[in-house]
């Protein structure tokens, strides 16, 4: 299997402040990796990494074979590859759904503005929420964001999609809705990193789990495996509080 | 207290002041909002002489009084420059533009800065990761949303601008005021001639808050299409 993502050595300070202490990650194309720990182990902060949107004190990450850790590398368009999706959906609020999925693509110039309004209806077809392409941001449910969130990061083909907990600023009863996107998303291939807090989701649709403490990788396996047999003392106290 | 008499007679001459007030003010405006995103951009940027020249300019701006500042620039700053230059001499529709842009263009600085501030760090962070340049980020993302915060302010702002010319009448500018201090100095009518101005610079305020409603509506990000 391809390495889409190769994660070494990756080390992030804020001041004084380490918050990732040496991460080593390789994600497989088409893998769904959930990332798992308790609030303040790093795990966001590695995801973001990923894009760029912090930026590494050390170590190199390799995405689709591209060192984005280089100096020369060009930024705008790596993240072209890499879908992200954030915990406050982040939509832009000045643009109607339909306009927030097609600002990228034009701004590219990857599509034309016909072509990408193509793509978005079909992306929201996809989400269930065609009848919403007018809509503006502030007239939908939290749910209903996150599910333009996710076809605003599609809209740019991604080889990888990061989800920065994408549930936890949701309504109880819109988490299903999200879960259910991002669950057809990685049957249909997609190469996935998740944060979560959905134990549940990460049980049924991951293909690894990863738990972070203390901004390094204390144990990785299978679910069945972290979730049933965890080894890491860390890891089982953590699930013994989530789970 | 003849208004009847002040109307016909002081007419002519309240709408020379008048349409001098609307000139100096609409021309301090537009200057100083370009000023001012200038002075936000030095005020915001990573370089510390650069913020450093945008806060003190600022600082001095907004700690000192506009007449302070006028009488500077019509009376003080002429006398700097003929030591260079003999003969030197400013106007005092120059010297009034000048100060009142200062001042409009130090406001607009902050009102915009607090237009930026307001954008959540999020609608960056979702435009980069989307693969917008920094700029296009700026443009597309921020701007808009700030735009739409600061109106509020800008308008505030631009009130405040219309008003305070009335202070440049000092330094002898045939605003408003000015005008009615010339007729008043004549026919004694106090009571009416200042009435009458009251009204015209309700009636000037009044149309600019219409079209700041106006525009507030038509930015509301709710209307469709």
């Amino acid at each position: 299997m391809n390495v889409k993502v190769k994660i070494q050595n990756l080390h992030k300070s804020f001041k004084n402040n380490q918050v990732l202490r040496g991460i080593n990650l390789d994600v497989c194309e088409g893998e769904v990796v959930c990332v798992i720990g308790p609030s303040g182990s790093g795990k966001s902060t590695m995801l973001r990494c990923i894009n760029l949107l912090e930026k590494p004190t050390e170590g190199t990450i390799i995405v689709d074979g591209f060192n984005i850790t280089e100096k020369k590398a060009e930024i705008n368009k790596i993240r072209r590859n890499i879908g992200m999706v954030f915990q406050q959906f982040n939509l832009f609020p000045h643009l109607t759904v339909e306009k927030n999925i097609m600002m990228a693509p034009v701004d590219a110039k990857i599509m034309t503005k016909d072509e990408a309004k193509d793509e978005a209806h079909r992306l929201l077809e996809r989400v269930g929420l065609l009848d919403k392409k007018d809509a503006y941001p502030s007239s939908l449910s939290g749910g209903q964001q996150q599910r333009v969130a996710i076809a605003r990061a599609l809209a740019m083909h991604p080889d990888v999609m990061l989800f920065d907990e994408p549930t936890s600023a949701l309504d109880p009863e819109m988490v299903g809705e999200v879960l259910a996107v991002m669950k057809e998303l990685a049957n249909g291939g997609m190469t996935m990193i998740c944060v979560t807090h959905e134990m549940g989701f990460a049980r049924e649709v991951a293909d690894r789990v990863i738990f972070i403490d203390d901004g390094v990788i204390m144990e990785e396996g299978t679910p069945e495996a972290v979730f049933n047999h965890p080894e890491n003392p860390r890891t089982k106290e953590f699930l013994e509080k989530v789970l | 207290m003849d208004f009847i008499r002040t109307i016909q007679q002081g007419t002519p001459l309240f709408m020379e002041g008048v349409l001098m007030t609307v000139k100096i003010s609409i021309l301090a405006i537009l200057i100083g909002m370009v000023i001012g995103f200038f002075a936000c951009l030095l005020r915001m940027s990573k370089n510390i002489i650069l913020r450093g020249i945008a806060g003190i300019y600022i600082w001095i701006i907004r700690g000192t009084p506009m007449i302070v500042q006028s009488f500077i620039v019509y009376f003080g700053m002429p006398q700097v420059i003929q030591t260079f230059i003999h003969g030197f001499k400013i106007d005092s529709y120059t010297a009034g533009l000048i100060t009142l842009s200062l001042n409009a263009g130090a406001y607009m600085a902050e009102v915009y800065r607090g237009g930026l501030l307001a954008v959540p760090k999020g609608q960056t962070e979702a435009a980069r990761s989307l693969g917008l340049s920094g700029a296009k980020t700026m443009i597309k993302v921020v701007l808009p949303q700030a735009f739409k915060v600061a109106i509020p302010s800008m308008v505030n702002q631009f009130i405040i601008t219309i008003k305070d010319s009335s202070i440049l009448s000092i330094i002898g500018l045939a605003d408003l005021v000015n005008r009615a201090k010339v007729y008043v100095g004549s026919s004694y009518q106090f009571f009416a001639t200042y009435s009458i101005v009251a009204v015209y610079y309700l009636v000037v305020i009044s149309l600019l808050m219409l079209i700041s409603q106006y525009l507030e509506k038509r930015m509301s990000y709710e209307r469709k299409g």
